[in-house]
């Protein structure tokens, strides 16, 4: 996703002149070719976030469209306050781009992952929070945010994510896409969980449950109007995200359907819930702890279907 | 120096009281330890233009301690950025003006301050792009000495310098009381001058409430062809009014009509 991210960012520097990457002291081995092609441009702020974000808005605000890059958890939590007035209150032209969104780098530990990051940033006025589902997705998203003026945060995973489109899609900020049908259940899934979203639905498929898999790239501001549609259209909701177990991508579709009572669909959310927090391991490990792999979404589906079709026929 | 600026600066001083007690806000001693500096930039030294408060080539001026902010609105309503009867409902609900330094709508205000530490990376991001740019350009931050215990402030005081912002220039109100204690009972900033050198910044020391010292030390700016500028502006929290000077209580006290006559008059001698 980030080789995605930094080609697509040079595609829009060629173009825009006002675009400026700001990265903090990270990026080695993927911010290299922009620093290359336009010194001039690009800046190195020093293990600094919180300067980073203001000199970021200091930029915006005298006309540029500016980059940040770095680690999850450094150029969010770290900078929050930074986030909320210089970016935020401002609406400045800063697009946050997080690597290793989740437990991506799960072995180095709590301090290097950002498993909160979509729930604290989607609370804040102004915020576009955006969690791409492929390479494909992240170079897409890159040039959306660049062409949007206002703050946005991108989450992205690492690099060797599955290419999960195999054309490139229609993407626009705000709006899901569908990337396969099925009447039985909906896995909206956002990040790089979508992978393995489309792995379960193919699982599932197998065992007669046809799935309909959703990439929900934009947490914030979420599409409303297809998560009704799909609460019409499928009766049973399962949000799969690589997030701490409050606020993320499973809080914001809570919210939308919470405001149509209308809807009776059965909502349930895959997450990291604490594991990550007391474990030690590999994304791939602590995500299978979770249950957020495709064995585990399949029995979640199978559970929550079986809660489910016992209330269909009650109707 | 102009005498502008000592008209400019007993107007806006009048105004902060009446504001300050009409509210029942605080930060009266921080406003009067910064008016002066204000008074000065925008009289004598800002290429601003009231009637063009966007005009892209304008100085930047941020007041990073965004609890002055009735100092800096009163100063731009005189300017004639916008009316002066914004200022009768400072504070008050529905209010364009904020208690701290709020932005939106206010022309001439650059950007939303009072969360401290946040005005010289901004600053940075500012001299930054007009470095870049070519523009000429120049951008003024004032900071608080309490500021200076903000770790953010010493990220940017880090990064100016060694992209050799000359075009940045910080003026630290040393009134050497922060919110509720001494600055040197709190975190001693001593030695202050010789900390921000060793930032590799270009050092004036003036009084700050010497507009002729002012005027001349923003004259000199860049001391040093390639550094950033700090002027460390000695100060009195309170300055002008008796009973609110170098006074800790001034932080956050709200004068009683009492207290506004006797202040008002004291401006007036």
């Amino acid at each position: 996703m980030r080789t995605a991210f930094i080609r697509a960012l040079l595609d829009l520097a060629d173009k825009d002149k006002s675009v400026f990457l700001l990265v903090g002291d990270m990026g080695y081995s993927v911010v290299e070719p922009f620093a290359e092609k336009y010194p001039e441009r690009f800046l190195n702020v020093g293990v600094a976030e919180q300067n980073m974000i203001g000199v970021a808005a200091g930029l915006a605000l005298s006309g540029k469209t500016v980059f940040v890059y770095s680690l999850g958890n450094f150029p969010t939590f770290r900078c929050l306050e930074q986030i909320r007035l210089d970016l935020c209150y401002h609406e400045a032209n800063v697009k946050i781009v997080a690597v290793g969104g989740g437990v991506t780098y799960g072995t180095h530990g709590i301090t290097h992952q950002a498993t909160e990051d979509l729930a604290v940033l989607r609370a804040l006025p102004n915020m576009t929070v955006v969690a791409p589902g492929d390479p494909v997705e992240a170079g897409l998203a890159t040039k959306a945010a660049g062409a949007y003026k206002g703050p946005v945060y991108i989450r992205l995973g690492k690099r060797g994510e599955t290419v999960v489109h195999q054309q490139v899609p229609e993407f626009v900020l705000g709006k899901g896409i569908i990337l396969r049908q099925g009447k039985d259940i909906s896995l909206i899934a956002t990040g790089n969980m979508l992978a393995t979203a489309i792995d379960a639905a193919d699982l599932l498929s197998a065992g007669g449950i046809e799935a309909q898999v959703i990439s929900m790239h934009t947490v914030e501001p979420l599409d409303q109007e297809l998560i009704y549609k799909t609460a019409r259209e499928t009766k049973i909701i399962v949000t799969i995200e690589e997030h701490g177990p409050r606020g993320g991508l499973y809080g914001a579709v809570a919210e939308v359907l919470a405001k149509a009572p209308q809807c009776q669909v059965i909502l349930t959310g895959l997450n990291l819930g604490n594991h990550s927090w007391k474990e030690i391991g590999s994304q791939k490990y602590l995500c299978h702890l979770a249950g957020l792999d495709k064995s585990g979404i399949v029995a979640t589906v199978k559970r929550v279907m079986g809660k489910a079709l016992p209330m269909d026929e009650q109707k | 120096m102009s005498k502008d600026s000592e008209i400019l600066v007993k107007r806006a001083k009048q105004a902060v009281l009446r504001m300050v007690y009409r509210a029942g806000a605080s930060h009266v001693g921080s406003c009067f330890s910064a008016i002066d500096i204000i008074s000065v930039l925008y009289a004598d030294i800002l290429r601003v233009d009231p009637t063009q408060p966007d005009w892209p080539k304008r100085d930047r001026f941020i007041l990073s301690k965004g609890h002055a902010a009735a100092a800096i609105y009163s100063v731009l309503a005189f300017k004639g950025f916008f009316p002066e009867n914004w200022l009768e409902n400072y504070c008050q609900d529905g209010a364009k003006l904020g208690g701290h330094a709020t932005h939106h709508g206010i022309p001439g205000l650059e950007v939303s301050t009072g969360s401290l530490g946040h005005g010289l990376p901004i600053g940075c991001g500012m001299a930054l792009a007009a470095k870049r740019d070519e523009t000429g350009v120049r951008t003024f931050v004032l900071i608080s000495d309490g500021e200076c215990d903000e770790g953010s402030t010493w990220e940017a005081s880090l990064l100016a310098p060694q992209h050799n912002l000359d075009n940045l220039i910080v003026i630290l109100d040393y009134n050497k009381i922060q919110s509720i204690d001494r600055v040197k009972d709190v975190i001693d900033l001593e030695p202050l001058r010789a900390k921000w050198e060793s930032f590799r910044w270009s050092v004036q020391e003036v009084d700050g409430h010497d507009h002729q010292a002012l005027a001349a030390a923003f004259s000199k700016i860049p001391s040093v062809q390639g550094k950033p500028s700090l002027i460390i502006a000695h100060t009195i929290k309170g300055k002008g009014v008796s009973f609110m000077q170098d006074s800790i209580a001034w932080h956050y006290k709200s004068p009683t009509a009492e207290e506004l006559a006797l202040a008002l008059a004291e401006l007036e001698k």
